[in-house]
């Protein structure tokens, strides 16, 4: 290189949603594809986002390529608008996106991204629910190989990952299988919902809101459409069941700031060793205690 | 409470932030590194980087390793990131390595090349002995010592480029000829990964791995866990002019140069199926910047893959898929990392799954006692 080369100094200007505009017609051809033949996994070329492969590189693709000025964005991280890594992906969102508004309020959102969590909130047709995804492959527990799991989710085979739940009923009388519970779409493909609770996979089902599910690292699309059968895989005889919240006594255990029993908790371990319990998601918490506080003023 | 829940997540990420450039700048130096210097005096860590982000782009490099404190994966990363904002001009004709400007190019397969061995740079036969006199290198003996190396070094010794050793080994019918391929190269910066892939996808994917991944790889394979047993034909390092056709006449025009380490590996030969006579086989390897145990790594392994992509994979280094998806920096660094992430709602999941586990357990216990 020229020794007298000298960088441009003001080189910073990004373009609109970061990506070039190949890169985010790319993104969503795929998407229409994702969305054609559900829970296909659609390979991408998917680039090299400013934060690390794990963090959402696949969510992000997929939400700088679909939003707009006139958009309004949610971004969560293990159900809060706060944690780090959403504070991060929004901020980079905001710096790349001028005139796209962002909110807490899962009603007010056109666009979520999430990771680990969909909303408390039912969520509406006019509304993508975009999720971040380090597995995008429900066979990756049975087959290594890409290429043959290829083969198998084309044959609908999935008789390896029954017999993975069959061995886990005989060994332990319970599926063991706690998070990114693979879930049947349409009847055909199965995928992995991403690391959500098994709490949050029945909300996929007839969902009136588009899913996208994005693997940047993977480098995989794949889509719930709007009003898809959605079924977690079971037998027959041994129902698919959510994370439990009762206490010893069998009491279903209530979040300590709204009181909230219908909704997933965190547990939480204070200085003192006594285990709290609190809504994941923050942003239904937030409002569940202002319509208590507006009650008790009334 | 825990560590994540709790507002303030955007004053922790600007605390990080400056924390880190405090780091960067506190010590005993008021003076900062400059580019030039990290480009010119660090040059090995300069074409890792170039190398392993996949952008030709050394003083670019030079920044990204000034700004992430000389963490390569890092380094290389940011340029990767720079490069998804550009779109793809346009593909570039096949560059020919034979008019590669060598610094340095050497073959172990033969005493003597067509074109003389030279040796130029190279650490291989230099003692690893602490040279303590460079802790306090007096600035004018340190430009004394370039000046000295050009004065006694005429250009009129060097010759401008040189003959490909495989050529002559071709010439002879030692090695197979080469069939040119109708097929456009893979670009792997625009088309993902889907297995069977082409050659020209592995050699792309190799080209901008992470050194060590593929050491490790390439080395399983060198050890045991596969039989190339390679012998370097040629290995050459040197700037490559980039011929690019003229916007207007279409006629090829040197647009530059950029800094190119390549080798080849001859490994033993294999038989055939028709009349034809058996051949050595070939291994090839090439990257940006002059990274020499990434390119005799590369070469070793394309030689293990397209034997795997041919009679199946019997070791790890011969499994396009094994090797390919696990060698790159930024994928393999960013999962890694990503596990330093709040994961308490898929934690509170696993140990929603082991108590009701245990409580079974439990209670077949008791049954069994009463």
């Amino acid at each position: 290189m020229n020794a007298h080369y000298e960088l441009p100094l003001e080189d910073a200007g990004y373009s609109f949603g970061f990506l070039d505009e190949y890169a985010k017609k790319e993104v969503r051809r795929c998407i229409l594809k994702a969305i054609a033949i559900p829970g296909y996994q659609t390979p991408y070329a998917s680039r090299e986002m400013p934060m690390g492969r794990g963090f959402g590189t696949g969510g992000l693709q997929l939400t700088l390529s679909l939003i707009g000025a006139d958009d309004t964005l949610k971004v969560i991280d293990q159900g809060s608008d706060d944690s780090v890594n959403a504070v991060n992906l929004r901020q980079f969102v905001q710096l790349t996106c001028p005139g796209v508004a962002v909110t807490e309020k899962t009603q007010e959102a056109t666009l979520i991204q999430s990771r680990h969590r969909i909303p408390e909130k039912m969520l509406t047709e006019q509304q993508i629910l975009v999720l971040q995804v380090p597995y995008p492959d429900a066979l990756v527990v049975v087959e290594p190989s890409e290429a043959r799991r290829k083969v198998m989710h084309g044959e609908a085979d999935y008789s390896r990952l029954l017999v993975k739940l069959y061995e886990d009923v005989v060994r332990f009388d319970e599926i063991t299988i706690s998070h990114r519970y693979p879930t049947r779409l349409n009847g055909h493909y199965v995928i992995d919902p991403s690391p959500i609770p098994r709490w949050d996979v029945p909300r996929l089902h007839q969902s009136p809101a588009l899913v996208l599910l994005g693997a940047g690292r993977e480098k995989k699309i794949y889509a719930v459409p709007p009003y898809t059968v959605a079924e977690p895989l079971v037998f027959d005889d041994i129902a698919f069941r959510v994370e439990d919240f009762r206490d010893a006594n069998g009491q279903r255990i209530a979040c300590r700031c709204c009181g909230s029993t219908v909704s997933f908790l965190d547990e939480l371990i204070d200085d003192a060793g006594n285990v709290t319990h609190q809504c994941s998601d923050s942003s239904y918490c937030e409002e569940e205690q202002e319509t208590i506080s507006a009650r008790k003023q009334a | 409470m825990s560590y994540v829940a709790i507002k303030g997540g955007k004053a922790a990420i600007d605390g990080a932030a400056a924390a880190t450039d405090y780091l960067r700048c506190k010590g005993s130096l008021d003076e900062p590194l400059t580019l030039a210097m990290i480009e010119e005096q660090l040059r090995l860590l300069t074409s890792r980087v170039v190398s392993e982000g996949g952008l030709y782009h050394p003083r670019l490099a030079a920044l990204a390793l000034k700004q992430f404190q000389g963490d390569t994966l890092e380094a290389a990363f940011a340029l990767r990131a720079y490069r998804s904002t550009k779109p793809r001009l346009l593909e570039t004709p096949v560059q020919d390595t034979a008019n590669m400007r060598c610094i340095r190019r050497i073959s172990s397969a033969f005493k003597e090349v067509p074109g003389g061995q030279y040796l130029g740079a190279t650490y291989d036969y230099a003692l690893r002995l602490l040279q303590l006199d460079l802790a306090n290198e007096d600035p004018a003996a340190f430009k004394a010592v370039a000046q000295s190396f050009l004065q006694d070094t005429p250009d009129s010794e060097v010759p401008d480029n040189f003959p490909k050793v495989i050529d002559a080994l071709r010439a002879e019918g030692l090695l197979p000829p080469v069939t040119p391929s109708r097929a456009a190269a893979f670009d792997i910066t625009r088309d993902p990964l889907v297995f069977p892939v082409p050659r020209s996808a592995a050699l792309a994917t190799m080209a901008r791995s992470e050194t060590g991944g593929l050491l490790a790889m390439a080395y399983s394979n060198m050890r045991g866990y596969g039989d190339v047993h390679p012998t370097v034909a040629e290995l050459r390092v040197g700037y490559l002019p980039v011929m690019l056709p003229h916007p207007v006449t279409g006629e090829l025009m040197e647009a530059g140069e950029v800094l190119v380490t390549e080798c080849e590996v001859v490994a033993m030969y294999e038989g055939t199926n028709g009349d034809e006579l058996p051949t050595f086989t070939l291994g090839y390897g090439a990257c940006f910047g002059h990274n020499e145990v990434k390119a005799i790594s590369m070469a070793i392994l394309d030689r293990a893959l397209q034997k795997g992509m041919q009679d199946g994979p019997t070791n790890p280094s011969e499994d396009p898929e094994f090797v390919l998806l696990h060698v790159d920096g930024v994928d393999s660094m960013g999962f890694a990392s990503h596990y330093k992430m709040p994961h308490y709602v898929t934690f509170q999941s696993d140990m929603d799954r082991l108590r009701t586990t245990q409580q079974k357990m439990q209670q077949q216990d008791t049954e069994a006692t009463a």
